[in-house]
């Protein structure tokens, strides 16, 4: 956390950060020494003067210099926002925690109590409450501070219930410890980066708040100034001489600036927030030109595969290293290796959907004779929209929970092949029947969330066969489901296959399911394809990985005497080993 | 050593009506010192009968008895009885608080044991369990972000132990692992409960691993045990059809999967 900070004050945000805090934090405690008798000494000869050399805002109606005047009230300003923010937030911190502990009836109370104060204008609280506390700058500062409450109450709360649902609060209440040490244990500190950012943008959104009453002669009050009465004093001779009502507009403006950059990068080291990576993204090593078209003989083609990623210092790590293969039409390909083993990003890399933060080279990586490491034209867009589909391991989060599973099916005829929405409906509840969804008309009609898993996974499947798959990608398509549901998604995938006579690249790191469902297996480690075989001949394996991969899953003939076997050299490299081997 | 009993408990989720029991008069008993397995498909109520036995769900209907001792309701006596009870999670990353040092979760564990040791003392036993369960003492400052997967894993199985439970709820701790790891996991929890002769309730939808794992075994649909019994008789012989089902849906090692065969 500590080099998280150093790095960000050293970035060129926070420089600039740490240079406007100091601007001002010396503004508020030099002005009223140096500037003081400036700003208050009344000089009826100079009074309403332009901007000149020795009043570069002018002079007000008393022949106070302006400037000064605005350098003077950046202490009262700045002060009386932050005191409206601290009530603000620890108001608002202690409701929204107390909400998320109570008993689930008081609960509701409180939560339903806090969407009641937020439908309020604050700038209606503000005014109820400087009704009660009087018009001057100490109750100002209570007003705009309570009126407040209620948004950090309410963000308090949305932050600490999501955290209160986390296994390791769970944990924590098994082991016996009480509500208030959950809350200071594991909540707080798992809001604070969140928090913080918002009260830097509160206190900003208080300092124009407490700007707008004193405009309205509800906060400070003379002889006292701020940059709100300073406003509402220049504002009648803004014609006259502008500098008088935009002087303290813009000390306002720089203030808030300077409270937002602090927010955004507290906030940013308190979370931890690696560091953007400086590189861009390589381009491809060579372009396939038109002339190379590849052999009818297969769908997808990789050459010596290279994808790299920036670590948290922003360093590059190679994690697909020379990776090559190639599938034939209709063939079913098994990728299997454990996590981080470069199998997702291969087969991302396949379907040409790795992020902007990757790096990639390769000798070829060619679908249907589209070059997939460069950005494809308007034509081969709507060839991979139709012939290649992607499974992915959570439906719930692949489909979109805000259409109907009808919607997202016709999408893909809609847009690639033009075809009439009618047409495209009744297609796809011939895919939704096609894939084993029963009652195609109504489950088209709901959205993700009110299908199981399974049926998900199968729309998703579906929403492939839309088109004319000539590949599907599946990655880890049954890790989230039980061993029976899982069984009936291959079905349907086998069935597809079958149907259409697409291929099929199917990552797992389940080494018994893939020699199930594949006719080829590619066993990755460390980025490479250590070895390459016949699904059939598993046994045959001579790679030692491949050989532990197997023997470590345990199957209904397991000896229960003794150990699992172990893949020993691999046992599992934690996370900095990799990034310190890579950087070897 | 202890026995864990449910005894026609039923869980209800919701009121009026979108009740649902999840839950249906189940009977079940964890014997000292033995591994159970409780396997169905997600929404069987597997993870809710676990939640019950810790007090994150209240039954219904029903008693949970640990020792013969009612281990339902929220008394001082009651939890001080319930925390020899504790749970490892299925997913080790959200089961860690990513700003805690895994030293600290760790000893977070051993406050269900009611005692307050001093400082030195808890840092030794927090070494010794990390060394139980084959984990660098030096990095007991680290954050869970450090770790992979399987490590996370075995450091939430050192906070269940600093509790030191009677009876411990594995919920399917191995399904959010690699295939690779799960194995470094299963042996660990093996070679600690015959070191400190746990008992285990073991959920897990996986067959293969249940039966590596456990002595007896439930299978577990729509809220009801529908077969129960020693695991190998169970697996061999199964009388109910969804444990068929299940037993025809575990992938065998290079073996074609049948299509033609219903499933």
């Amino acid at each position: 956390m500590r080099s998280g900070l150093r790095r960000g004050l050293l970035g060129p945000q926070g420089v600039v950060t740490v240079l406007g805090t100091l601007a001002l934090v010396l503004v508020i405690v030099i002005a009223p020494h140096v500037w003081g008798d400036a700003a208050t000494t009344t000089s009826v000869a100079d009074r309403l003067d332009g901007p000149s050399a020795a009043h570069p805002f002018g002079t007000d109606d008393l022949g106070r210099d302006v400037l000064a005047r605005v350098l003077v009230a950046a202490r009262l300003s700045v002060l009386l926002a932050l005191g409206s923010t601290v009530i603000a937030v620890l108001g608002g911190v202690v409701l929204g925690v107390v909400a998320t502990v109570l008993p689930r009836p008081l609960r509701r109370l409180v939560s339903a109590l806090i969407d009641i104060l937020l439908s309020f204008p604050w700038l209606l609280l503000a005014l109820f409450f400087s009704v009660i506390w009087g018009a001057n700058a100490i109750g100002a500062m209570l007003a705009v501070g309570f009126a407040g409450v209620p948004s950090i109450a309410r963000l308090t709360y949305t932050l600490a219930s999501s955290v209160a649902d986390r296994d390791y609060v769970r944990a924590a209440r098994i082991a016996g410890v009480g509500r208030a040490g959950v809350v200071v244990r594991h909540v707080i500190p798992n809001i604070l980066p969140p928090l913080l950012v918002s009260t830097a943008a509160h206190a900003s959104a208080a300092l124009l708040s407490f700007a707008g009453l004193s405009f309205l002669g509800l906060g400070v009050q003379a002889p006292d100034f701020d940059w709100g009465r300073l406003l509402r004093e220049g504002i009648a001779r803004i014609y006259v001489n502008p500098m008088a009502a935009l002087g303290p507009g813009i000390a306002i403006v720089l203030t808030g600036l300077v409270l937002n950059a602090i927010g955004s990068l507290t906030g940013e080291t308190a979370s931890r927030t690696p560091r953007r990576p400086a590189g861009r993204r390589a381009r491809p090593a060579k372009r396939a030109s038109a002339g190379e078209r590849p052999e009818p003989a297969a769908v997808v083609e990789v050459e010596d595969l290279r994808v790299s990623f920036p670590d948290a210092e922003g360093r590059l790590v190679e994690r697909v290293r020379g990776v090559g293969f190639s599938i034939r039409p209709g063939e079913t390909v098994g990728i299997v290796g454990a996590s981080g083993s470069g199998k997702s990003v291969t087969a991302m890399a396949v379907a040409g959907l790795l992020g902007a933060e990757a790096h990639v080279s390769a000798a070829a990586v060619r679908f249907q004779g589209i070059d997939m490491t460069s950005a494809p034209t308007a034509a081969e867009r709507s060839r991979l929209g139709l012939e290649l589909a992607v499974v992915f391991q959570d439906p719930l989060t692949s489909l979109n929970p805000s259409l109907t599973v009808g919607r997202q099916l016709t999408e893909v005829s809609e847009v690639h092949e033009r075809v009439p929405r009618a047409r495209a409906r009744s297609r796809a509840r011939q895919v939704l029947e096609s894939v084993g969804i029963a009652e195609p008309h109504r489950r088209a009609r709901q959205y993700p969330h009110q299908l199981s898993g399974g049926m998900r996974q199968r729309a998703m499947i579906g929403m492939g066969l839309m088109g004319r798959p000539r590949l599907v990608i599946a990655d880890e398509p049954t890790t989230a489901l039980d061993v029976t549901v899982q069984r009936q998604v291959l079905r349907v995938l086998h069935e597809a296959r079958r149907r259409t006579g697409s291929a099929i690249l199917f990552i797992s790191h389940d080494i018994a399911l893939v020699s199930g469902f594949c006719d080829r297996v590619l066993v990755m480690k460390d980025g490479e394809i250590v070895e390459e075989l016949e699904a059939a001949r598993l046994d045959e394996a001579r790679h030692p990985y491949t050989r532990a991969l197997i023997a470590c899953v345990p199957h209904m003939t397991t000896d229960r005497s003794r150990p699992l076997p172990v893949i020993g050299d691999l046992a599992e490299p934690d996370r900095q080993d990799v990034a310190e081997e890579a950087r070897a | 050593m202890s026995t864990l009993e449910y005894a026609n408990v039923s869980v209800r989720y919701g009121h009026g009506a979108g009740a649902h029991l999840a839950v249906q008069d189940v009977d079940l008993t964890v014997r000292s010192g033995r591994v159970h397995g409780l396997v169905g498909e997600s929404g069987s109520g597997k993870s809710t009968l676990a939640a019950a036995a810790v007090g994150l769900v209240r039954p219904a209907a029903g008693t949970i008895r640990l020792d013969g001792v009612d281990i339902v309701g929220s008394s001082a006596s009651v939890r001080a009885t319930r925390r020899r009870v504790q749970m490892i999670f299925q997913d080790p990353f959200s089961a860690l608080d990513p700003r805690m040092p895994i030293g600290e979760s760790i000893a977070e564990g051993m406050r269900a044991t009611g005692r307050r040791p001093a400082r030195a003392e808890r840092t030794r036993r927090v070494k010794e369990l990390l060394e139980l369960v084959h984990i660098d003492p030096a990095r007991a400052g680290e954050p869970p972000g450090a770790f992979s997967g399987g490590q996370c894993q075995r450091v939430t199985i050192a906070r269940a132990l600093a509790a030191e439970p009677d009876v411990v709820i594995a919920d399917e701790i191995t399904s959010a692992l690699d295939v690779s790891v799960q194995g470094v996991v299963l042996n660990l929890l093996r070679e600690l409960q015959a070191e400190l002769k746990l008992t285990i309730l073991f959920i897990s939808h996986n067959l293969a691993v249940v039966r590596y794992m456990c002595d007896t075994v439930s299978v577990m649909r729509q809220g009801r045990i529908v077969e129960s019994g020693a695991t190998e008789s169970v697996l061999s012989a199964p009388s109910h059809p969804y444990t068929r089902e299940l037993l025809a849906a575990v992938p065998v090692m290079g073996e074609r999967f049948d299509w033609e065969k219903a499933t």
